[in-house]
């Protein structure tokens, strides 16, 4: 007795599965939406599904509303609204607006993680069909993060339909992860995986990884030379992406230490205040857009090219003043000149803190160098990109100035022979003024450049200044070819050590390389010959 | 042998400057311990340590000057030495800690405990024993510079070049120390020390022994360097700051007497730190900041480079000066004022105090017996 009841228990469980199997497939969406009355979440899930599967013109809509907690539902009268921002109330299924008292037992669709994740996937599937290719876009790669077996047939309709290349791809490749997650034949996947190795980036590699238990062993041994070939493929593009960072890296060492590569190349002079100098040029850039922002909104994106020339007129008449006021009575005593230096650096700090305040400044992109594109595998970001370019047009112009001007043409005699120069009626001491402003100035110019990628506070010259000294050690002096080398190789070289020892064992590792290698070149890279060298 | 040289090697300003120190190891605690609270005499507890701390600074400034004023080599790095010797001294304190920790490991430091770190490093070994970490107080600084020194020496590295240098190195430290996974407590440094010794690292008669002892560190570097100065190698010394290449074409080895004095000088650093950790009683990785190791300088430059009573002097003059006005309503202006000291000095007052001092008592005595010039003076210091 007891055992047939049992029996039939089963039975009937069966049979409302069975049921239940088939109204998943061909539910409408008047009936799929009462799932959400009961207030259960798997019911909710089945309810899901089943819209999702329905093919109904409201669909969408009605999902769209649950992701957004607009979804209302009443128990009682079996029925279930969507209630808007502004609180207007439509029926979820006729789209009808609805009049009158609601049921006092009405409540929100309640969703949790899983069911949110199963809405997204929904969607997904839904919008494949939409009329933006950005928006198939998107939903293709939904589907390929949630693997949906159910949103296959929707995706073999959206695929044939495609006339977008790159929207088309998203969604085979979506195809191909459904396919390798589910039950197909091994000659489909094997296309899956061709598919997917051609993706290449780290989703499709957690895809491989993460293939069910049942994949047949030819499929695996494709799998396994997919994921090796997609491995030395991420492998190459981080060595693009450092190499890319270290680029950057260099071209910022490079604007902070050329200017310092001429104070100490033409003058000998170690200047310890030059990193304030270029947090003087970043603190322009702060004033000129306080300016322009007060005064004049819709000038912000030109206010760069405003602040590179004010900064470097500010920093080149501080450079010059503290050349005419302290440096040209120490010439011949560099040790001095150092220590007298670091005082005005402390000095230069201080006052900035004094006006300013201590906290971060914020200096704003202009619109021009926000944003980023993809590069192949890699992000580059516009500020990078621009400060690179600025940093070789500045090494140009500066290289033009040395070559092609009557005052590079003095700079040069009196770097390779002061003496003499001054015998020739070159009068060294206006030579020495202009340098050091020359070389203050372009330090302003780089903290403009600093000021979009890094905090505008009074410590921000400190943070250069070791770099830049090391810049201009490792390059040599008075060769402005070194400094541009010196700068690249160490900031490459410092980014491909970062990966491995870390940003600051990566440092470390630099410092005592650059102390090795002065061992073998006490000079630098590109050390000037001959007698100038014992001067 | 020894004692004659120590004794030639001080003239009438030396042994004056040598009882005036002693006078004031004596005095302070004397002062401190027996003298009653309500005395017009009494020195306050915090000012014997306060002058602890001094006497530290100035042990650094001496190590500093022995190499700056007396040949030529501009170290901007010996903050690091001084910060080495710290760290061995506050290694083996915090050993001594013991269960008395938050944590109350017997073998663990705190901060290990708190890193979940299971085992005491390799490093760590033998500092719960004073000798061993007195030997490290020396050895680790010596040794690093002797082989950094040993690199760049050789492949003559000089002037500003070599400043820069060891500006990186103690940068590089710095960097270093400031890891959690270096093993010395990261940011936080090594703090919160009980016992020296077996005396309480708080009380009042250790804090006067530490004074007493490092005035008493100060004299015995004095009296080194004196004698370093005064004799052949000395000379040697002062030669090639003067002229580095000549004297290296006279036949001397420069590399290897730079080497000498610039090792010897980062031991007596070391040892300053070592002093100067149980008396303020943390150590942390800004000791390693190269503006400190600047400042030390800056110390030496007022005092007067090449004078080494000068060395002390300033460190202790500046560092009153900086407690002075760090801790009152100019506290925002003491930056300007330690920068505007830095250019004055160079620019006016390249002698330093003691220097322009000695100097116009040269001038005063060659006026007087214009006739019977003995001759001797010390050349000033060149680049």
């Amino acid at each position: 007795m007891r055992f047939s009841r049992a029996c039939l228990v089963v039975l009937l469980l069966v049979l409302c599965f069975a049921l239940d199997w088939e109204t998943a497939r061909a539910a409408s969406a008047a009936d799929a939406i009462t799932h959400f009355t009961a207030d259960d979440f798997s019911e909710t899930l089945t309810g899901i599904k089943e819209i999702a599967g329905s093919g109904d013109p409201r669909a969408e809509t009605i999902l769209r509303a649950l992701q957004e907690g607009q979804l209302q539902f009443s128990a009682q009268r079996k029925a279930v609204y969507i209630k808007d921002v502004s609180g207007k109330l439509t029926d979820a299924v006729t789209g009808q607006p609805i009049s009158g008292e609601l049921p006092p037992d009405t409540d929100n669709v309640r969703l949790n993680n899983r069911l949110r994740g199963a809405l997204d996937a929904a969607l997904g599937g839904l919008t494949l069909l939409a009329k933006d290719p950005a928006t198939r876009y998107d939903a293709a790669q939904a589907v390929f993060k949630s693997r949906q077996a159910s949103a296959l047939p929707t995706l073999d309709a959206a695929i044939a339909k495609e006339q977008d290349k790159g929207v088309k791809r998203a969604m085979q490749e979506a195809r191909a992860a459904i396919i390798l997650s589910g039950t197909a034949g091994d000659a489909d996947k094997l296309a899956a995986v061709d598919i997917i190795r051609q993706r290449g980036d780290q989703d499709s590699l957690g895809l491989l990884a993460s293939l069910p238990a049942n994949t047949s062993p030819a499929v695996m041994k494709s799998v396994t030379a997919a994921i090796g070939a997609i491995k030395n493929r991420l492998a190459l593009w981080e060595a693009v992406q450092n190499a890319w960072y270290g680029i950057s890296l260099g071209s910022v060492l490079l604007l902070a230490a050329i200017g310092l590569a001429i104070t100490f190349g033409v003058m000998g002079v170690i200047n310890m205040a030059h990193g304030e100098m270029v947090m003087l040029g970043a603190y322009v850039t702060f004033v000129v857009q306080e300016i322009i922002r007060a005064r004049d909104p819709a000038l912000f994106d030109y206010s760069l090219a405003i602040a590179i020339p004010a900064s470097f007129l500010v920093a080149g008449c501080v450079g010059i003043l503290i050349e005419r006021c302290i440096i040209r009575f120490l010439y011949g005593r560099p040790l001095e000149t150092l220590l007298a230096t670091w005082g005005l650096s402390l000095i230069l700090q201080q006052a900035v803190r004094t006006v300013f305040g201590p906290n971060n400044r914020d200096v704003g992109n202009p619109s021009w160098m926000s944003g980023a594109f993809d590069l192949g595998g890699i992000t580059i970001t516009y500020n990078r990109l621009w400060i690179i370019c600025f940093a070789i047009a500045i090494f140009i112009a500066l290289l033009a100035l040395l070559r092609f001007t009557r005052f590079g043409l003095e700079m040069r005699a009196v770097t390779q022979n002061r003496p003499m120069a001054a015998s020739m009626g070159i009068r060294t001491s206006r030579v020495d003024a202009l340098t050091f402003g020359l070389g203050s100035g372009i330090a302003g110019m780089a903290g403009v450049a600093l000021s979009q990628i890094d905090n505008v506070s009074p410590n921000l010259g400190q943070g250069y200044i070791i770099d830049s000294f090391m810049v201009v050690v490792f390059g040599g002096v008075g060769n402005l070819w070194g400094t541009l080398v010196g700068s690249f190789v160490l900031g490459v070289a410092n980014k491909f050590l970062e990966p491995y020892a870390g940003a600051v064992l990566g440092k470390i590792a630099i410092l005592v390389l650059i102390i090795l290698f002065i061992q073998k070149r006490p000079r630098g890279m590109f050390a000037l010959k001959g007698r100038a060298i014992e001067a | 042998m020894t004692p004659h040289i120590l004794i030639r090697s001080l003239d009438r300003g030396a042994i004056f400057f040598l009882l005036a120190i002693a006078c004031i190891a004596i005095l302070v605690p004397i002062l401190n311990l027996a003298v009653p609270s309500t005395s017009a005499f009494y020195v306050p507890t915090y000012l014997v340590a306060l002058f602890g701390k001094y006497a530290c600074y100035a042990l650094l400034a001496l190590s500093i000057d022995l190499i700056w004023g007396y040949c030529g080599i501009l170290s901007l790095g010996h903050g690091a030495f001084f910060a080495l010797g710290g760290y061995a001294m506050g290694m083996y304190l915090m050993r001594q800690i013991g269960t008395r920790g938050v944590y109350a490991n017997p073998i663990l430091p705190d901060f290990m405990v708190f890193l979940n770190w299971k085992q005491l490093p390799v490093y760590w070994y033998g500092f719960q024993f004073f000798p061993y970490a007195a030997l490290m107080v020396l050895l680790i600084p010596g040794v690093l510079a002797f082989v950094f020194g040993w690199f760049a020496f050789r492949s003559r590295v000089t002037g500003v070049y070599l400043s820069i240098i060891t500006q990186a190195l103690t940068f590089a430290l710095m960097l270093g120390f400031f890891r959690n996974n270096f093993g010395f407590g990261g940011n936080n440094g090594l703090t919160d020390f009980k016992d020296i010794l077996g005396f309480n690292v708080q009380a009042e008669t250790t804090r006067n022994a530490l004074f007493s002892t490092s005035c008493l560190a100060i004299m015995i570097g004095f009296v080194l360097c004196r004698a370093i100065i005064t004799s052949k190698f000395g000379k040697v010394l002062i030669a090639i700051r003067d002229a580095e290449a000549r004297t290296r074409f006279l036949g001397y080895r420069v590399e290897s007497y730079k080497l000498f004095v610039f090792t010897l000088s980062a031991c007596m650093a070391g040892v300053a730190g070592a002093l100067y950790v149980p008396q303020v009683g943390i150590i942390n990785p800004s000791e390693f900041a190269p503006a400190n190791s600047i400042e030390a300088v800056i110390w030496v430059a007022v005092g007067g480079r090449g004078t080494l009573t000068g060395a002390v002097i300033g460190a202790v003059l500046v560092n009153y000066a900086k407690t002075y006005f760090t801790s009152g309503f100019l506290a925002p202006y003491w930056l300007f004022m330690l920068g505007a000291l830095f250019i004055l000095v160079t620019l006016l007052l390249p002698r330093g105090v003691i220097g322009t001092l000695r100097h116009w008592n040269a001038l005063r005595r060659d006026r007087a017996s214009a006739a019977a010039e003995d001759g001797v003076r010390e050349p000033l210091p060149a680049e």
